[in-house]
């Protein structure tokens, strides 16, 4: 681990990527990018459709293996890891399409998944419904994301905003440390955005999320860092004052206007 | 081993290996093309060797037989894909094998009915019915030859259809995207009717030409259809040339297993299946 | 869970009362096939595995406990069943080890390529008698000491020690389906990748469901290969691997008691079609009309038996509910 401390009141970054890189044959999906999270903070990645985005969450939770570079988890490679075993050490994902248990309730959703954690989770002959521990771990995920009274529903017969709160609510069973958020408010009302944004805002403290996300509001809401991608690459990083008055990014990306005036 | 009797072995399973990819490329492009695996795919070759037999018994020629056969046999083809099959393409797989397993039933018992369960010969063409002499007492069928050069023609022929001609065109794109192609106003309906009847034909010719070589008998089919199945994993599901470059393997290895191993001949090409399996779970031409 | 099984159990044992030959006879098949069958509910119905060779564990069971007794002499239940059903778990093992590393149609290629070769083994060497196969000349003992517990050779005691092990098997695999590891296999068969995500090992979940299955489906090998006192290479053909599979989807795959009902209609249909007193000729092409049901079936009856009971508004299908 490099012994540059980052100038940042959260000390070390939990998770730090380095020249990371993926290619698919000739296409360059994501292109020597770095950067770090720190429990804490909030650290938004916003671009254009295609700019390597989910592609990047992608890599960081073991769904593909990047081609080169490193990530590091609290100072250990975990680059190439298979993802089972990167959300084992405490990286949770949510998914830009919702990506739950529908035939089961809301809360065997978040049973399942606080179960994960479960050291004798392997055992065949213990009822899933006497560990209590499991059970209190998935009720404290629902109570956060506020869904304890949707507990019994099944999932399919959620709203969309609740599916979306749902799939926060798994993540957080797991009891992760870094939070990956892809794009969390895609397709969401105004209202239910209002809620989501609350929701990750009170995550903030003991945890480093990284947020893919579109939604300027939230976006600016939320963010403590902000990093520009475009074509697979980083344009521009840093406080969210800083990124937003870089003429780069105004020129390539943001065109200038909603965003200052925001 | 000397050096005529290893070219015989060699030409034999070059011949083997020819004849399976005749078969396994139909299942290969039946599944990548349509999303469908057909567990009575080996039916087909059987029904083309039943229908070998007892048309050139009919006919006095087997040459007459195949082409009394081959239209009946893409008749066939459409038929089924037009009753049956096509209800199957959105279906799970569980589903498409369980129906097509219950083909498999029904073409068992009707060649049971129709034909009979006992063996028969096939007599080889009288024009191909000689030897070539190699040692003084070692000489090769022409026959073999001539079916190892009839199936690279046909594979030769289907790599041009499926590169280089609009119908190939039209049968790569449907692969890769359905709604694509329907978009286009391309009847993908007429498509899979052909590619059906295609392999299905494909499978029941291998049959017909074998037929003076294995002779004919029950079962056949299913035999044929487990190497096959071999053939598509190593080769990777949907690729023909993947299904040519495993045929050979299995060819050469089945025979020279059956010459030199005897005893563990059976398993040699289920352990050439399983070391694949462990290097590229996808096959060696799949998409990974 | 509900009395209803216990009933049905309690029932089935009086039946050596009513019919001591022919029909029990029947009626231990069919038993010895519901093991079989809901031992691949567990792979099909529960882990989403649609294993197309599951006679190898079957078969390699019939030929364990007859390569294990000696010849005319019977061998002691207490040990050889749970060698055989070893056995099996260890092949099954190692194979999935190699199976699980496919997934959808390969997988369905590989269990069944995989099995023809257990089949070509047996067939084409001497170890089981080649083709011919072998015969088992007694039936397993069961002995305490010197004193003989049951006495297998009579048909109404084999009957009672299959269902006595049938709801074992039912009992066991209903308490499996219900703890964290049961659970997670639902979870794996409904989204694996969301599993992956969540931190779940899938292949050591699916490998530990694909071993399990494979012992109980040797336990039902054990028994059939008892029973009929003789195995020949047909034990582990890719026919048997087909069957089996019809009587979990034609019970409603995902419902230990539809692997139960699907056994049931599954070979008394066989029995019936094939009974030459009613069909005459056409009994000999029984497969005819067994193949056009199974398309039937497969077209017109996905969910089985069970799906139809559960139209009209009983258990659910999927028994995932809280108990």
């Amino acid at each position: 681990m490099s012994n540059k401390q980052q100038p940042s009141g959260a000390g070390a970054p939990i998770l730090r990527t380095k020249g990371l890189t993926k290619r698919f044959g000739g296409l360059v999906a994501v292109g020597d990018v770095s950067l770090d999270l720190y429990v804490g903070e909030v650290h938004v990645v916003i671009g254009p459709n295609g700019a390597g985005k989910s592609t990047l969450t992608n890599l960081l939770s073991g769904d593909l293996p990047p081609t080169s570079g490193e990530v590091r988890f609290e100072g250990r490679d975990i680059a190439g890891c298979s993802s089972d075993h990167i959300s084992r050490l405490g990286i949770g994902r949510s998914y830009q399409k919702t990506n739950i248990f529908l035939p089961f309730t809301v809360f065997e959703n978040c049973r399942l998944a606080a179960q994960s954690r479960a050291p004798n989770a392997l055992r065949m002959f213990h009822r899933a419904a006497g560990y209590a521990g499991i059970n209190r771990q998935a009720e404290e995920a629902m109570a956060a994301a506020g869904l304890t009274p949707r507990a019994e529903r099944i999932a399919a017969t959620l709203s969309h905003g609740e599916q979306r709160q749902l799939e926060i609510a798994m993540c957080l069973a797991t009891q992760p440390r870094v939070l990956l958020l892809d794009e969390p408010l895609a397709g969401m009302g105004p209202n239910e955005s209002q809620r989501m944004v609350e929701l990750i805002k009170g995550l903030t403290t003991d945890h480093a999320i990284m947020l893919i996300e579109h939604d300027m509001d939230a976006v600016f809401a939320l963010a403590h860092r902000l990093t520009v991608m475009v074509n697979g690459e980083v344009l521009e990083s840093g406080t969210p004052e800083a990124v937003r008055s870089s003429p780069a990014v105004q020129l390539a990306y943001l065109g200038g206007e909603e965003l200052l005036h925001d | 081993m000397d050096f005529a009797f290893f070219l015989i072995q060699l030409l034999n399973g070059l011949q083997y290996g020819l004849l399976l990819f005749l078969v396994a490329s139909g299942l290969t492009l039946i599944f990548g093309i349509m999303g469908i695996v057909n567990l009575a795919h080996g039916s087909f070759y059987m029904v083309g060797a039943y229908l070998a037999w007892s048309l050139s018994s009919l006919t006095g020629s087997l040459t007459a037989a195949i082409l009394l056969a081959v239209p009946l046999t893409v008749m066939l083809g459409m038929g089924l894909e037009r009753l049956l099959f096509r209800h199957l393409y959105r279906r799970d797989h569980l589903y498409q094998v369980l129906l097509t397993y219950g083909l498999i039933l029904v073409f068992e018992e009707l060649r049971s009915v129709l034909w009979g369960d006992d063996t028969h010969g096939v007599a080889v063409p009288a024009l191909l019915s000689y030897s070539i002499p190699l040692t003084d007492n070692l000489s090769y069928p022409v026959y073999r030859l001539a079916i190892s050069g009839v199936c690279l023609l046909l594979a030769a022929a289907l790599y041009f259809l499926i590169q280089k001609t609009r119908l190939g065109m039209m049968i790569r794109a449907g692969a890769s995207n359905r709604d694509m192609v329907q978009s286009l106003g391309i009847d993908i309906k007429l498509i899979y009717t052909l590619v059906f009847a295609l392999g299905i034909a494909l499978a029941a010719f291998a049959g017909m030409i074998n037929a003076p070589l294995s002779s004919v008998f029950p079962n056949m089919g299913s035999q044929v259809l487990i190497i096959c199945f071999v053939v598509v994993v190593i080769g990777g599901i949907g690729s023909v040339k993947g299904a040519m470059v495993a045929s050979l393997m299995i060819g050469l290895a089945d025979t020279f297993g059956q010459v030199l191993v005897p005893e563990v001949a059976g398993m040699i090409v289920y352990v050439l299946m399983a070391v694949v399996l462990v290097w590229r779970p996808e096959g060696l031409f799949g998409r990974g | 869970m509900n009395t209803l099984p216990f009933l049905v159990a309690g029932l089935l044992a009086l039946f050596p009362l009513v019919e001591s030959t022919f029909y029990l006879q029947l009626l231990t098949k069919v038993l010895i096939m519901a093991i079989f069958a809901m031992s691949l509910d567990l792979l099909v119905g529960y882990t989403g595995l649609v294993s197309f060779g599951h006679a190898a564990y079957f078969g390699l069971a019939g030929y364990a406990i007859a390569l294990m007794a000696p010849q005319y002499e019977t061998v002691s239940l207490w040990w050889s069943l749970p060698a055989a059903m070893g056995v099996c778990a260890v092949f099954a093992f190692v194979i999935g080890t190699l199976v699980l590393r496919t997934r959808g149609i390969y997988f369905i290629m590989v269990t069944l390529a995989f099995s023809q070769m257990l089949f070509f083994i047996f067939h084409d060497t001497k170890i089981g008698g080649g083709s011919d196969g072998i015969y088992i000349y007694a039936k397993p003992s069961m002995n305490l000491g010197d004193v003989q517990l049951l006495n297998l050779e009579k048909l109404e005691n084999f009957y009672w020690l299959v269902l006595v092990l049938t709801v074992a098997v039912y009992l066991l695999l209903h308490r499996v389906l219900g703890s964290t590891f049961g659970r997670a296999l639902l979870g794996i068969k409904v989204n694996e990748h969301r599993m992956r995500a969540l931190g779940f090992p899938v292949f050591r979940y699916q490998l530990a469901s694909f071993t399990f299955s494979g012992a109980l489906a040797g336990m039902a090998g054990y028994l059939a290969a008892a029973q009929y006192g003789f195995v020949n290479p047909e034990i582990l053909s890719w026919h048997q691997s087909g069957a089996v599979l019809m009587m979990v989807i034609l019970g409603g795959m995902g419902t230990l008691y539809g692997s139960v009902i699907g056994a049931f209609a599954f070979v008394l249909l066989q029995e019936v079609l094939s009974n030459q007193a009613w069909f005459g000729i056409a009994a000999k092409h029984w497969q005819l009309a067994m193949g056009i049901f199974i398309m039937l079936v497969a077209l017109y009856l996905p969910q089985g038996l069970a799906g139809l009971l559960q139209r009209f508004g009983r258990k659910p299908v999927v028994e995932v509910a809280d108990e």
